[in-house]
């Protein structure tokens, strides 16, 4: 048995311990195009900022894989699969076969095309370890950075650069930051957080043209900068899959089991596309933690053990200089909101069931309570919703269900 | 493997539970230099409403949803105790997302810190458990 | 307002350098003595409404806490001492008579203190407990006076029903109103691992309990609260209770605020009525009116379970134990002034009865005289407070004991003795739920177990040394006890030599 592995980040070493839970034997190649392996991806910002180093951002270290006999091919490139041969050429120009193969391919930035863009000389994108290292090669103190995009990965950027120049721009074409995961008052919420600290945003705006050191923006305001960092968005890495011609939407469609269209071939991680809970639609989850449990599900299930994971949700923690912002699931339904000083939370009802919330600052404590509270689709009339919404709590749940959760076995 | 469990039953709200953690926590060998006029940050929660209370704690999921959501790969399971490698968190709350129960909090450092059932500290055997005057929390197999 | 005349008996003391604040005593505090003044971030406390029970001490995490007794004093009188003139007070404030709980707490003469035991030397070998057998099995119920044979010549082993010990030691009297469910619970458990009994008291047993019946005395008092034919059934002796040793002649009085939904139910009452045990039963006037109690009773229970007439020791015990023992009971509890209760008149408590060890002896010696000691087992009570104590009483005659007091305290009462104000802060002698739950039968039971096997090891051991290897070599045995600063008509009640003779 040869299990392949196409990529080397989070979904691939939970597809290891998954594969290696359930046979000991079986042998395991992965391949990653990265310098390093199975780093903690999101950590980057954390590594500008100085508060991780790349030996602690390793996500599972030399003796993980050797531990599990996993044979590691990095910087080399999967460059054609044939599902028909079973057979995946890669860009040295040897070919690996395999018996069961996953496409843990992960996503790449999405680079919209901008006039003039050729001209600036330090562009940057924010994905990688790479990224993050040529990055602070050319950081200066009197930097004048911008940053295109006020998503998740743009603002962790500019969060990661604070303080080591002088100034940060952000640009976004939606009228308020992190628009896919907040609501409006969530999103001035921790604008204005953002602000005090000194970042720029020019909202509901975009670049109408670079010069070598100047944006020129649709609204006519002129941002000079010496750094540019494209943050606007990432796509699912799926060109293997669509040669071998898996189904693909927007990532590579696959069920419960994360098995993809093609005979003996998984797909896990920001690559896939699985079905959602809350809207049970198939959708791209690029989220660390759904990594991990597709990448687990789809291992375990390789090697011979079917348990699927159909609680994939979207969710999401986030920090910015120490405001903490938690959100989960869809903003549809009934809502009720609790707004206090430091405070921010907003939980959404529909049919009896909590299907999303978004919290901030204080709010967040315990969240992992209101999280499971959608997961496992629990009815909400078993349960003191009232207290439970004030405070995430277990006392909310009846006396049964609190003594199987504190007194039983787990 | 032994965990700590809850008898709500049993338990008085005393917080006891809450001020041992923070002790056994603080590595110190004194409990009044370790808590006097400090505000303590111990590693489980007393849920209390009306005449109802319990400790809420890390229950070592066999499972563990904190490590499987950790971003930074500080989480991990050692024999069924699940860890936090402190000096590899960054604080980004992924685990407190997770967790189900909501066992995980930060610490004074800023870092995440959990029960781990004593058997990282100085004290080896769960100090709540020691300082429960009613059997509310017991450590056992079962 | 008023003048208060009182002065609190006690003051807590606060180590403010321990102190962390961690507010455990004001949680635990029934009495509300403490509290945490947000301010100056200090506790404070009001010993005004403290009782001494050290729930706050036992529980305080960095032993910052104490309480002493106030140095406060009236002018000096030997004979209108400072309690005396409290108590003068207090009735002239409220009009009523004053309430107490638990054993006097008066100075009278505790006679196990001055009884010795014998051991032995050169002559007469002592014994061995971890190498020989030792036994402390006791059966209680009438004993046959003769032998008895049939055709073949095989003895005829039949008695009348009997209670079998493992130890000479049983729980006595104490109802689950005066007591909580949890006390009663740890009681049960205890008494089914140590082979012993435990007795309801007169509040009827609570349904949980019926499965612990093998090892449960059921009483009947005057107010047969919870007395029906199951109830009967349900234990293995039952017990009529005359008296008892706090409040001899006087009955009592359970306060409707303690008659919950379980309690009504197991008494057999309205919620929230008051419970009252008329002073007599009221259909008992003579020893023949009780003998037609023992016999309905064991009419009741098809002759299967030994009766035990329960009587506070009064002047003059010895006839009224010689009339029990001719009215058919199988055995006669005897308790003594010293011991304990829920709730009763101080004055009663205090000045009423006699001790233990004096009626013991008397008893023991009266049954013999008129040669029906046979009939009859003796259990005594009131205040054993050591393995001692239950030597020496077995030595003056007595088959059993049976221990609440020292119970109680295995149970973590530290006798404030404030049991009548229902806020027992050691969940102990109260029906408030979030009190109640303070005490864990888990905990409870295991202290019981504890406490008596360590006292049936130093009865094993103190037997050993005396050369004596069963409860029933030593019972009666009084040889094996001399007085110590006893006068000649103590010495001749008590049947024994003073030390030295």
């Amino acid at each position: 048995m040869h299990y392949l592995i196409i990529g080397n980040s989070i979904a691939a070493a939970a597809v290891i311990e998954g594969i290696r839970s359930q046979d000991p034997e079986g042998a395991i190649t992965v391949v990653g195009e990265e310098r390093q392996a199975c780093y903690a991806r999101p950590l980057i910002s954390y590594l500008l900022q100085g508060k991780t180093d790349e030996e602690k951002m390793r996500y599972r270290d030399q003796a993980f894989f050797d531990k599990h006999k996993v044979t590691v091919l990095c910087e080399t490139r999967a460059s054609h699969l044939d599902a028909g041969t079973k057979t995946v050429a890669l860009d040295d120009g040897t070919t690996l076969t395999y018996d069961k193969l996953v496409l843990a391919t992960g996503s790449s930035p999405f680079i919209p095309p901008m006039e003039g863009l050729g001209q600036v000389k330090h562009r940057f994108t924010f994905l990688t370890l790479d990224d993050a290292l040529a990055l602070q090669q050319v950081v200066k103190g009197d930097s004048r950075v911008l940053i295109l995009g006020a998503g998740l990965i743009g603002l962790k950027c500019a969060e990661g650069l604070f303080g080591q120049v002088r100034s940060i721009t952000v640009v976004d074409l939606a009228p308020r930051i992190l628009a896919s995961i907040l609501d409006e008052k969530g999103s001035a919420q921790v604008q204005e957080h953002l602000q005090q600290k000194g970042l720029t945003f020019h909202l509901s705006d975009r670049v109408k043209e670079f010069t070598a050191n100047e944006a020129l923006l649709e609204s006519g305001t002129i941002v000079g900068f010496d750094m540019l960092v494209v943050a606007v968005g990432v796509k699912p890495n799926t060109s293997l899959a669509k040669e071998a011609g898996l189904a693909v939407n927007r990532g590579i469609v696959v069920d419960t089991s994360m098995r993809t269209s093609g005979k003996d071939i998984w797909a896990a991680g920001d690559c896939a596309e699985a079905e959602e809970l809350v809207s049970g639609q198939h959708k791209v989850l690029p989220l660390l933690c759904n990594a991990y449990l597709q990448g687990e599900t789809a291992g375990k299930d390789m090697a011979g053990l079917t348990e699927p994971f159909n609680q994939a949700i979207a969710m999401n923690a986030i920090s910015f200089f120490g405001l903490h912002v938690i959100t989960a699931g869809l903003y549809e339904g009934e809502e009720k909101l609790f707004a206090e000083e430091g405070s921010y939370k907003r939980l959404f009802v529909r049919d009896n069931h909590l299907i999303g919330y978004i919290l901030i600052g204080k709010a967040v404590e315990r969240a992992g309570i209101y999280t499971a509270l959608i997961r496992n689709q629990t009815a909400l009339d078993t349960i003191d919703f009232d207290l439970i919404s004030r405070q995430p709590a277990l006392m909310a749940f009846a006396k049964s269900v609190r003594q199987q959760q504190l007194g039983g076995s787990v | 493997m032994k965990r700590v469990y809850v008898n709500e039953a049993w338990c008085l709200g005393c917080h006891l539970c809450e001020y041992y953690c923070a002790y056994a926590n603080s590595g110190l060998t004194d409990m009044v230099k370790a808590l006097k006029d400090k505000v303590i940050r111990p590693r489980l929660t007393i849920e209390q409403e009306g005449t109802i209370s319990f400790a809420v704690s890390c229950r070592h999921c066999t499972e563990p949803l904190c490590m499987k959501s950790c971003i930074a790969g500080a989480i991990s399971c050692k024999d069924g105790l699940i860890v936090i490698d402190q000096s590899k968190c960054v604080n980004c709350y992924s685990c407190i997302m997770a967790c189900p129960y909501g066992a995980l909090m930060p610490s004074e450092e800023q870092v995440m810190q959990k029960c781990e059932l004593c058997a990282t500290n100085s004290h080896g055997q769960p100090v709540c458990v020691q300082g429960c005057p009613n059997k509310a929390i017991v450590y056992e197999e079962r | 307002m008023a003048i208060n005349y009182l002065y609190p008996d006690f003051e807590v003391q606060r180590n403010e350098s321990r102190c962390i604040t961690c507010r455990v005593c004001e949680r635990q505090c029934a009495n509300l003595v403490h509290h945490y003044d947000a301010e100056t971030g200090r506790m404070t406390s009001d010993e005004s409404l403290c009782v001494n029970c050290h729930r706050c001490v036992s529980l305080c995490p960095t032993r910052a806490l104490k309480i002493v007794k106030t140095d406060h004093v009236f002018k000096e009188n030997a004979n209108w001492r400072g309690e005396v003139i409290q108590d003068i007070y207090r009735q002239a404030e409220t009009g009523g008579v004053l309430l107490a709980s638990m054993g006097t707490p008066k100075p009278y003469p505790v006679y196990w203190d001055k009884m010795l035991i014998n051991a032995s030397q050169v002559t007469n070998p002592s014994i061995d407990p971890l190498r020989e057998p030792m036994e402390t099995t006791t059966f209680l119920g009438k004993k046959s006076t003769t032998i008895r044979r049939d055709e073949q010549g095989k003895l005829i082993t039949d008695t009348t029903p009997q209670l079998k010990l493992a130890i000479p030691i049983m729980f006595s009297a104490m109802s689950y109103g005066s007591i909580s469910y949890n006390a009663h619970k740890s009681l049960a458990l205890a008494a089914e691992q140590l082979g012993t009994f435990y007795n309801t008291g007169e509040g009827g047993l609570h349904e949980d309990f019926y499965r612990h019946g093998k090892n449960t005395i059921v009483q009947v008092a005057s107010g047969r609260f919870g007395v029906h034919p199951g109830y009967l059934n349900a234990g293995a002796a039952i017990e009529i209770k005359m008296g008892q040793g706090a409040k001899p002649g006087i009955g009592g009085h359970l306060p409707g605020s303690k008659i919950g939904q379980d309690i009504s139910k197991t008494r057999m009452i309205p919620l929230h009525s008051d419970a009252i045990s008329p002073a007599p039963h009221h259909d008992i006037y003579s020893i023949e009116d009780l003998r037609q109690l023992v016999y309905a009773l064991k009419e009741a229970t098809n002759y299967t379970k030994p009766v035990i007439v329960k009587v506070a020791a009064v002047h003059n015990i010895s006839a009224i134990a010689s009339g029990i023992a001719r009215s058919g009971a199988d055995i006669i509890a005897i308790d003594g002034f010293r011991g304990g209760t829920g709730a009763a008149p101080a004055r009663i408590r205090d000045n009423v009865g006699i001790p233990i060890e004096l009626a013991l002896a008397s008893v023991d010696e009266r049954l013999r005289a008129e040669g029906i000691r046979n009939q009859v087992s003796l259990v005594v009570g009131g205040s054993i407070r050591s393995s001692a104590d239950v030597i020496k009483a077995i030595a003056l005659g007595a088959d059993a004991i049976y221990i609440a007091t020292s119970a109680l305290i295995a149970l973590g009462c530290h006798l404030c003795r404030t049991c009548h104000s229902g806020k027992c802060n050691w969940g102990i002698a109260t029906q408030n739920p979030e009190l109640v739950k303070r005490l864990n039968p888990e905990i409870g039971s295991e202290h019981l177990v504890n406490l008596l096997t360590a006292w049936n090891h130093e009865i094993k051991e103190m037997m050993g040394g005396m050369g004596i290897n069963s409860i029933e070599a030593l019972k009666g045995n009084r040889l094996m006890l001399r007085g110590i600063g006893l006068c000649d008509a103590e010495l001749r009640i008590l049947g024994i030599s003073h030390a030295g003779a």
